[in-house]
């Protein structure tokens, strides 16, 4: 990849991030030895989650109310913008006795 | 459901017959049992995914091969790291022995009934190997790396079982 084109992805990406509000926060969970820590996690609508996986096989952070169903593959990193408020417990398709809650309040007003 | 049950006690009364609990496993011989016990379920869902009908169960058996050999490749690069190598032992003998019989069983079905008695198959046989890790590998295991590699392994194991319950009563 040229260095030019990567100073302007740089360039979008940082732009993005500026267009993201003030008061959204990004939360980070981590899943190691089929762990999901923190258990529990308390989050606002429009914040984003960062759900990390140590492990050498793939999880899932699948909610039980089909809200989300996101994939992360082994030694990665995914993130997911929290769109609907509630209390939400989400669990690991391929591993289900792995489980976790977030609760999600309403978005803060600006 | 008599004979998935017979295989199950069997497979049980093997990996804690007495011999086994006179002589304290070695980690040579415990990475051998943990490795033949990984690849016997990757050849089940090989076998599954060219015979299965149900899309659940097919998945299922992707997600085994897929987490199977990830885990059979970290024990791959412990043992090498360890300078360990992997020795052949009764249990292991006894468990590919017992696999080849249930992957013949199991090839003479179709459809539905295939579906059924593989899944059936893959919560008695994670139970078995689940048990097996939890009462003799682990308590057995001397160094600690690979201790912490049968203990992942066994809640990566504890997940498929759970798994496999859950695909198992959607079948019914």
């Amino acid at each position: 990849m040229q260095p030019g084109r990567l100073r302007l992805i740089a360039g979008v990406l940082s732009l993005a991030a500026m267009a993201v509000p003030a008061h959204a926060a990004t939360i980070t969970i981590v899943m190691e030895n089929l762990v999901v820590s923190p258990a529990e996690a308390t989050a606002k609508a429009g914040d984003t989650i960062e759900w990390v996986n140590k492990d050498v096989v793939a999880h899932t952070a699948t909610a039980k109310n089909g809200d989300f169903d996101v994939m992360i593959p082994p030694k990665k990193t995914v993130t997911y913008v929290l769109k609907k408020a509630g209390t939400v417990d989400y669990y690991c398709r391929f591993h289900p006795n792995m489980k976790a809650m977030l609760k999600i309040d309403s978005e803060a007003s600006p | 459901m008599f004979a998935q049950l017979g295989a199950a006690i069997a497979a049980v009364v093997l990996l804690s017959s007495p011999a086994l609990a006179e002589s304290k496993l070695t980690d040579p011989q415990i990475a051998h049992i943990a490795y033949t016990a990984g690849n016997i379920d990757i050849a089940a869902a090989k076998q599954a995914l060219t015979k299965a009908s149900n899309k659940d169960v097919k998945a299922f058996a992707e997600d085994m091969v897929r987490d199977h050999e990830a885990v059979n490749k970290q024990a791959l690069d412990l043992v090498k790291k360890l300078n360990v190598t992997p020795e052949d032992n009764d249990t292991s003998k006894a468990l590919s022995k017992q696999a080849a019989d249930k992957l013949a069983e199991l090839g003479k079905l179709k459809g539905a009934a295939f579906d059924k008695a593989y899944i059936a198959n893959e919560v008695a046989y994670h139970k078995t190997v689940d048990s097996a890790l939890e009462t003799k590998l682990i308590p057995s295991a001397s160094n600690a790396e690979l201790k912490g590699l049968l203990q992942t392994g066994l809640k990566i194991f504890q997940g498929h079982e759970q798994h496999a319950e859950h695909v198992a009563a959607e079948l019914k």
